[in-house]
């Protein structure tokens, strides 16, 4: 086996040593009914080669681009992703080391990380991001939690335009604790309710997504005004993080804290993971924030150098009062996505977000005046939603014989909602990709 | 002993990416326009992004320069205890990037996904048949969330009872996560203490499990590197008052085709990919932490499952007891396909000798070094051994010394303080990809290291002295944190 270096003479040798016999005898403190001895049966050992073959079988049987179409969005997006960007990541040195928790042998972990929390600060307009957390919904997750934290109150108001899955996630995480999680409802312009507010008391949190699941761009500074006077902190979420190399940021609105998804910065889809949660909030509440941060600090030669910092917050010190139990988080992915945000620039992402901005625009234009609805009127970003005749969905199906996915069906998240889908369009779509699916819906 | 690894390289200095670049340089080919403009109302728009405008030549020295300040197991042996630092075979990234991998939208619908659901059915099932358990989930994104997941399943448990409990015991070898995902879980978490084996007496758990204990929390084997002997009746004690005996399985290298966790009278357990699997850990995550679980847990499972019906696989949600959903999608999928292509890879055979080999790794460590540091449980260890700086302490030498001179000569630290019922302590774990030639000579690095630590203990103190930068304050970073340029 290539990955097992042991020659059969350095057992030997080794065992020598030990003064053991067998490889089965170094297992004497499993006492014998403790012990398998059977075979595990798993398929035999494939070569390299025979792995690429089984591989590419299960891998072709995926419509992905080119040969589809895609118009689904809905959390993870497809975007164009450098050729430098995946070659500089998979550089061994940043790809097989840890946790910096030696940090003189991990300053290049240590300071891209570092470059991470702040161009991901500066994306948000937030004083400190994390280092990481696993995705969008267990970043929001923890956002609520800690928002429980530092307010004392057990109640939290979120938008029922926040991710359906991430507003699972949030029960999940939720469910155990006793904690309250009310969900505010939608307007007929496709945005946040937030009239019900005005009942609620001891509010811990209020948390909107914007773009929203319908793509439509909040009013925050509404919206975040409405938490305050509530004495509630405000908690932004999103899926798409490119749209904020156009709109303005959560931070410009007040949002205490911002908990989401920065797929979009560099990452692939990849079914859905690894995905980038990424978390921040201002200064006043970097001590209750979870997860790992990374500190600029000097070393003995007064040299700058970078170490993991605040660590008294964490599992590994504060045990059962830590403010999470997060350890690995998705460093990888966040150093994907500070690549990504160097190699766009300030003047790349407004271009590009503007590029995501105007090709969505001309979709849902084409479709109104092809007499398609279009339900909801709050300006969008990159993703909207289409209301087709009924009986839509196999026309759907036709599509996708057609190598074209048109959009996310919402009524199994809103049914209420039902053949309304969510169709969303990245740089990756040209005009007549676009073109194309107008003319199909069409016929 | 051959020449030490340790030599001082070519590093080259590289200011933070802000302090690079110029105004009109980009680093990225922008797609082209083919459609009109469209401008967004200005009430909703930033007036910039203060973002660094580099090339992509910036960027590509910039990340060079930086990833050549890092060690990685690509570089050298990296025995962080615990951490099952092995080598992460190069195909397996390969696979992993198969463009209709990466390219596939978490929410095609299942026909447009049948090679990805394949996959992971194909996968829960040899875990299934590795730990010995009845049912796996992909979901949780690494192990400390493997934890919650499963802690979850345990609350879902009692609830479903009719009885809900408040506590589950955690013993002083388990893992740091433990007790904060036993908390985040609304439990209690109550200590126990090992016994002067090392490991958890019977009779200790029996005194503490009651009907208001939800379970115990068994990190097996535990964080001594040593296996829990007496986890059968441990188990039964804790079943007999009705709890459920959750085992971390973040060691599960040492064990893999010796011990069946299922068999055992473990209920649920998490597996940690970037250990046993070979994932790699990429300087933090992602990782991914699938769990496992007994017969009576299925229905708690995330959802949704991967099943098979008529030869075609489907995403399922019908199941009432679920505690839900733990990942937005279906957790780390570009983890899972390289543990996949590692299983695939080594077959049942290797597998086993996988966990072979790192036992005699680490138990030839512990040989070869228990004269030369303090070994506070002398008796054979699993995957991994705790060492102590006992014998330093004369020299007024701390772990931590060590740890930095060993720096100097080419290898990455164990893990050190940790665990916290060994003072001082030294977590060695090689795992089975260290070749003998590379352990000797990180034994006779040590051994070198214990005779400066007598002879010019300087050295010690001031180590490292070849990495790009000296020992860090610590200190001064936590007090006046900057974390944002």
């Amino acid at each position: 086996m290539i990955y097992l270096p042991h020659t059969d003479e350095d057992i030997f040798s080794m065992l020598q040593v030990l003064g053991v016999d067998n490889l089965d005898d170094l297992f004497s403190t499993v006492p014998e009914d403790c012990r398998f001895t059977g075979d595990l049966n798993l398929p035999e050992a494939l070569s390299e080669w025979e792995l690429n073959d089984h591989m590419s079988t299960l891998s072709n049987t995926m419509a992905v681009s080119p040969e589809y179409k895609g118009f689904v969005g809905a959390g993870s997006y497809e975007h164009f992703i450098p050729a430098s960007v995946s070659y500089l990541l998979g550089r061994s040195e940043f790809v097989t080391s840890y946790t910096p928790y030696q940090p003189e042998m991990s300053q290049g972990t240590l300071q891209a990380i570092y470059e991470y929390q702040t161009l991901a600060a500066r994306l948000l307009g937030m004083e400190v991001a994390t280092a990481s957390h696993y995705d969008g919904a267990t970043a929001l997750a923890e956002a609520l939690l800690m928002a429980v934290r530092i307010t004392k109150q057990q109640k939290v108001a979120i938008s029922s335009l926040i991710h359906p899955l991430y507003r699972r996630v949030v029960q999940t995480y939720f469910a155990p604790t006793g904690y309250e999680v009310v969900e505010l409802p939608y307007l007929n312009a496709g945005v946040t309710d937030a009239t019900g507010l005005d009942g609620m008391d001891d509010l811990a949190a209020v948390a909107i997504q914007s773009p929203n699941f319908f793509g439509c761009i909040e009013n925050l500074q509404v919206l975040g005004q409405k938490a305050h006077d509530k004495k509630s902190l405000f908690v932004v979420s999103f899926t798409e993080a490119l749209a904020y190399g156009l709109l303005k940021s959560p931070g410009t609105h007040g949002a205490d804290i911002v908990g989401g998804e920065g797929q979009s910065l560099g990452i692939p889809s990849s079914f859905g993971g690894p995905a980038l949660g990424i978390l921040a909030s201002g200064k006043k509440h970097m001590r209750s924030l979870p997860g790992r941060l990374v500190g600029k600090t000097k070393d003995l030669d007064g040299k700058t150098g970078f170490v993991l910092t605040l660590a008294t917050r964490e599992q590994h010190i504060r045990r059962e009062k830590a403010t999470s139990n997060i350890c690995t988080n998705n460093s990888l992915s966040a150093l994907a996505a500070a690549m990504y945000m160097a190699s766009v620039g300030g003047a790349g992402i407004r271009k590009l977000a503007q590029l995501n901005h105007d090709k969505a625009e001309y979709l849902k234009t084409e479709l109104k005046n092809a007499g398609f609805g279009i339900p909801f009127h709050s300006p969008t970003f990159n993703e909207f939603v289409v209301e087709f005749p009924s009986g839509f969905e196999t026309t759907h199906k036709r599509l996708i014989e057609k190598n074209i996915i048109a959009g996310l069906c919402l009524a199994p998240y809103y049914p209420e909602l039902a053949n309304h889908y969510l169709l969303c369009v990245t740089e990756t779509r040209s005009k007549n990709d676009m073109d194309a699916l107008v003319r199909e819906v069409k016929s | 002993m051959k020449e030490s690894l340790g030599a001082t390289g070519l590093l080259l200095n590289e200011p933070l990416l802000w302090e690079k670049g110029k105004k009109g340089r980009c680093g990225f080919s922008l797609p082209r326009r083919d459609v009109e403009p469209c401008p967004l109302d200005e009430a909703l728009t930033r007036q910039g992004l203060d973002f660094p405008d580099l090339s992509e030549v910036d960027v590509v020295r910039h990340y060079t320069r930086l990833a050549q300040w890092n060690f990685g197991v690509d570089t050298g042996m990296y025995p962080l205890g615990s951490c099952t630092m092995k080598y992460s075979p190069k195909t397996n990234e390969k696979q992993a990037s198969l463009p209709g991998f990466t390219g596939a939208h978490p929410l095609l619908p299942s026909g447009l996904s049948q090679g990805a659901l394949k996959m992971m059915f194909e996968f829960e099932q040899y875990l299934d048949e590795i730990t010995g358990m009845h049912a796996t989930t992909l979901q949780p994104a690494a192990g400390a969330h493997g934890e919650l997941t499963g802690m979850l399943i345990i609350y879902a448990f009692h609830k479903k009872q009719g009885a809900q409990r408040s506590k589950i015991i955690v013993p002083d070898t388990a893992h740091g996560t433990n007790p904060a995902s036993v908390s985040l879980c609304g439990f209690r978490p109550v200590p126990v203490t090992s016994n002067e084996q090392g490991i958890l007496s019977v009779e200790a758990v029996a005194e503490i499990m009651d009907q208001d204990t939800a379970g115990i929390m068994v990190t097996n084997p535990n964080t001594l590197g040593l296996f829990e002997e007496n986890i059968q009746k441990i188990a039964q004690i804790v079943h007999a008052k009705g709890g459920l005996v959750y085992c971390d399985g973040a060691n599960m290298n040492a064990v893999m085709g010796v011990v069946k966790m299922g068999d055992i009278g473990i209920d649920v357990m998490q597996l940690n990919l970037h250990k046993t699997f070979s994932t790699p850990h990429g300087g933090g995550g992602p990782g991914s932490g699938p769990v496992s679980v007994a017969k009576h847990l299925e229905p708690f499972l995330p959802v949704p499952r991967v099943v098979e019906e008529n030869g075609a696989y489907i995403l399922a949600e019908d199941y009432p007891d679920s505690i839900g959903k733990i990942s937005a999608f279906h957790g780390a999928f570009g983890v899972i396909i390289k543990a996949y292509s590692y299983i695939r890879s080594m077959g049942p055979e290797n597998l086993k000798k996988a966990s072979q080999l790192a036992v005699l790794n680490a138990n030839y460590i512990k040989e070869r070094l228990k004269g030369t540091l303090h070994l506070p449980y002398d008796r054979p260890c699993m995957h991994e051994c705790v060492f102590s700086d006992k014998h330093q302490a004369a020299q007024k030498i701390a772990t931590l010394d060590m740890a930095k001179r060993l720096m100097d000569y080419g290898f990455h630290p164990p893990t050190v303080y940790f665990p916290l019922v060994v003072p001082g302590a030294i977590m060695v774990e090689p795992t089975e990809t260290e070749s003998k030639e590379d352990i000797d000579q990180f034994i006779e690095a040590f051994k070198a290291i214990a005779n400066e630590a007598k002879e010019d203990p300087d050295l010690l103190h001031d180590a490292p002295k070849s990495c790009k930068v000296k020992r860090l304050d610590e200190v001064t970073a936590a007090r006046k944190p900057c974390l944002a340029g």
